[in-house]
């Protein structure tokens, strides 16, 4: 547990995901702020079981799409109606209705830039590097096991309180990750 | 049931007649299909994959050669002349990105409607998306006849006064259409990607394999603080996707329905072709997917339910597409415009009969076989009715675009089109492409959704009592 490198935290692992449900609700209701559940695939109800709030990703998507929507316009009217209007078949310069296609298009396509890039900066990914891809145990997170974490970090982190909170909740493994 | 059991649980099992049937057969566990999907990927690559593979190269390199004997000669070594000018490859791009249209139906519209089934396909189906929008996006490129001019599409500053691209013609939607479409796909797939190339990199042995899919997967971590903004987005694309795709084929329809020609000037095409397309797509989807899960044993995961779901589509698409045969056919009779009426009547009785009773034959009638759940459940039968789809789909837009063009308002402008070999040859390259891409994806990347399939199994169910619940606490 002591020895050498500084500690990120301590691991505790779980078989299913009932379990890993169960000791995130324990985690949640003693307090902790930083720490984090890993799972193979999301769980259903772990948000709330984790306590986390909406997730903001839906802001980006909605910036994304009115830049597309009022950009594609703005640029279709600067550049058929004020750079170089060219008339065809008697129609007006610049109308919403033969921009809305185009500009539709460019809603989406920037709604969709802000949706993945904006849950990848929420996310602080990419991340080449992280504690927890070192431990060898924790290999087994994309395949069947589940873990909670609680980091070192965390204010209320004490070794012995979070070993005990943690072997309560029947974790079947407990570790302590280094940096 | 058996391991909630041995646990002791207290819980009491569903009545069977409400147990969901399970999409995952033989109660798999979460280990079981992390291995045997990624086995795919790390297994020693099957000589049928080399075979294959070196097939498929040089029928690739067919296409780009023939590209560029047009390039370099002009695009008179192709079929088009007065008064067709719209020849094989508009055709075959409408075709290829029909096809595309069932990946998206199965990644977006299938997601929102909470139809979980998907998940077993829906990485694949993606792909073949990717691929058959590059497939497609040869064709008008090279269609412009002075393909070094082709960036005059883009609204990009140039010397020439500026002089911008024509926002009132339907061509330029196209052009933003099929980018877009191209651009959201790849950011969706990829994104499904990103948990399931974070399993490769957590099982790899090699060094070099850790390095690639440890750079793809970005650092993920499985971490839950992640997967709930991973959620949103993926719901956020999954609705942002579905207008997309249905804008898409109705844009592409515009291109014909925006012009004043007889049998191109109609109301109906926007949703006849978005069904036409998922049609064609399932039809594509199917052709892919069944020998794929006998070859690689996914039995279990991608189950006969799931062909036999894919049919239904199949099935309801193609009895769509049929009715708006028929409502053309009544509207043209019905509206009283002789060049209409002409325009239908030839269609079928003109020069072209053979292409429109293709067309009818694996459109129309191939589909009704699906009625019959024995038909739906035996993987040679669907097969083959899917190749037939495959045919007929491409013979609707052959229909669509030649016989609506090849005789207009006065005799004069009568004439009739055939392809050349550099036509044929660059469609059967664009095969090759085709297949090259999608041998290489599932060479080196997982084609079912893994994390995806493991969400949807009982075991990662936390009421569920394979999923470990104790008494219905939660």
């Amino acid at each position: 547990m002591s020895g050498v490198g500084r500690q990120y935290g301590v691991l505790a692992e779980f078989d299913t995901p009932a379990d890993v449900m169960a000791a995130a609700e324990k985690v949640r209701d003693a307090g902790y702020t930083q720490w984090d559940v890993h799972t193979p695939f999301p769980i259903h109800g772990m948000d709330e079981a984790m306590g986390l709030k909406n997730s903001k990703v839906g802001w980006f998507t909605f910036c994304g799409g009115m830049t597309g929507f009022f950009g594609g316009n703005l640029m279709i009217w600067f550049m058929n109606s004020f750079d170089y209007g060219i008339v065809v078949g008697g129609k007006p310069l610049y109308s919403p209705m033969f921009a809305f296609p185009v500009s539709y298009e460019l809603t989406i396509l920037l709604s969709a830039f802000g949706s993945l890039f904006g849950m990848l900066f929420l996310n602080r990914l990419p991340r080449l590097h992280h504690p927890l891809l070192k431990n060898k145990r924790f290999a087994k997170v994309t395949h069947d096991k589940f873990y909670v974490v609680i980091e070192t970090a965390d204010p209320k982190y004490s070794e012995d309180e979070t070993h005990a909170l943690l072997e309560e909740t029947g974790s079947s493994h407990l570790e302590v990750v280094k940096e | 049931m058996e391991a909630a059991k041995e646990n002791g649980l207290t819980i009491a099992p569903a009545p069977r007649e409400l147990e969901r049937e399970s999409l995952v057969l033989n109660n798999r566990s979460l280990g079981w299909l992390s291995d045997r999907i990624c086995g795919i990927v790390e297994d020693k690559t099957p000589t049928w994959w080399w075979v294959s593979f070196l097939i498929s190269l040089p029928t690739a390199l067919i296409c780009f050669i023939m590209i560029g004997y047009l390039i370099s000669t002009g695009v008179g070594v192709w079929g088009l002349n007065h008064p067709i000018a719209w020849g094989w490859a508009i055709v075959n791009f409408v075709w290829w990105i029909g096809i595309g249209h069932a990946g998206t139906l199965i990644s977006a519209i299938l997601f929102l409607l909470r139809q979980k089934w998907r998940t077993s396909i829906n990485r694949a189906a993606e792909a073949m998306t990717i691929f058959a929008v590059m497939c497609a996006g040869i064709f008008p490129a090279i269609h412009v006849g002075r393909i070094w001019f082709a960036w005059w599409l883009f609204p990009l500053p140039n010397a020439n006064g500026p002089i911008w691209p024509q926002f009132r013609s339907p061509l330029l939607w196209d052009v933003f259409a099929v980018s877009t479409y191209f651009t959201v796909s790849l950011l969706f797939w990829y994104m499904g990607l990103i948990p399931d190339l974070a399993t490769v990199r957590d099982r790899a042995k090699s060094v070099v394999r850790k390095f690639f899919y440890g750079l793809f997967s970005l650092g993920w971590t499985g971490s839950n603080r992640h997967w709930s903004n991973y959620e949103k987005a993926y719901l956020l694309l999954a609705g942002l996707s579905t207008p997309l795709v249905l804008s898409v084929h109705s844009i592409v329809s515009f291109d014909f329905a925006v012009s004043q020609l007889p049998g191109w000037h109609t109301t109906i095409f926007p949703p006849y072709f978005v069904a036409g397309a998922i049609f064609s797509g399932f039809g594509m989807v199917i052709t892919l997917m069944v020998p794929l899960r006998t070859i690689f044993k996914l039995e279990d995961v991608i189950t006969v339910r799931h062909v036999e779901l894919m049919c239904k589509v199949i099935l309801a698409t193609g009895s769509i597409v049929g009715y708006a045969y028929g409502m053309e056919v009544f509207i043209a009779w019905y509206g009283g415009n002789p060049y209409e009426a002409y325009a239908f009547q030839n269609r079928a009785f003109g020069p072209y009969w053979w292409a429109y009773w293709i067309m009818i034959s694996c459109n129309v009638l191939s589909p009704q076989f699906f009625w019959f759940k024995k038909i739906r459940t035996n993987m040679v039968y669907v097969f083959i009715l899917s190749i037939f789809v495959n045919i007929g789909m491409w013979f609707e837009r052959f229909v669509i675009v030649v016989t609506s063009l090849h005789r207009d308002y006065l005799p004069s402008n009568w004439g009739y089109y055939s392809p050349t070999h550099v036509d044929v040859l660059t469609y059967v390259g664009t095969f090759g492409f085709f297949m090259a891409l999608f041998l290489l994806f599932i060479r080196f990347l997982p084609l079912i959704a893994i994390s995806e399939v493991k969400g949807v199994t009982p075991q990662a169910d936390p009421h569920h009592p394979l999923g470990g619940a104790k008494g219905g606490k939660h």
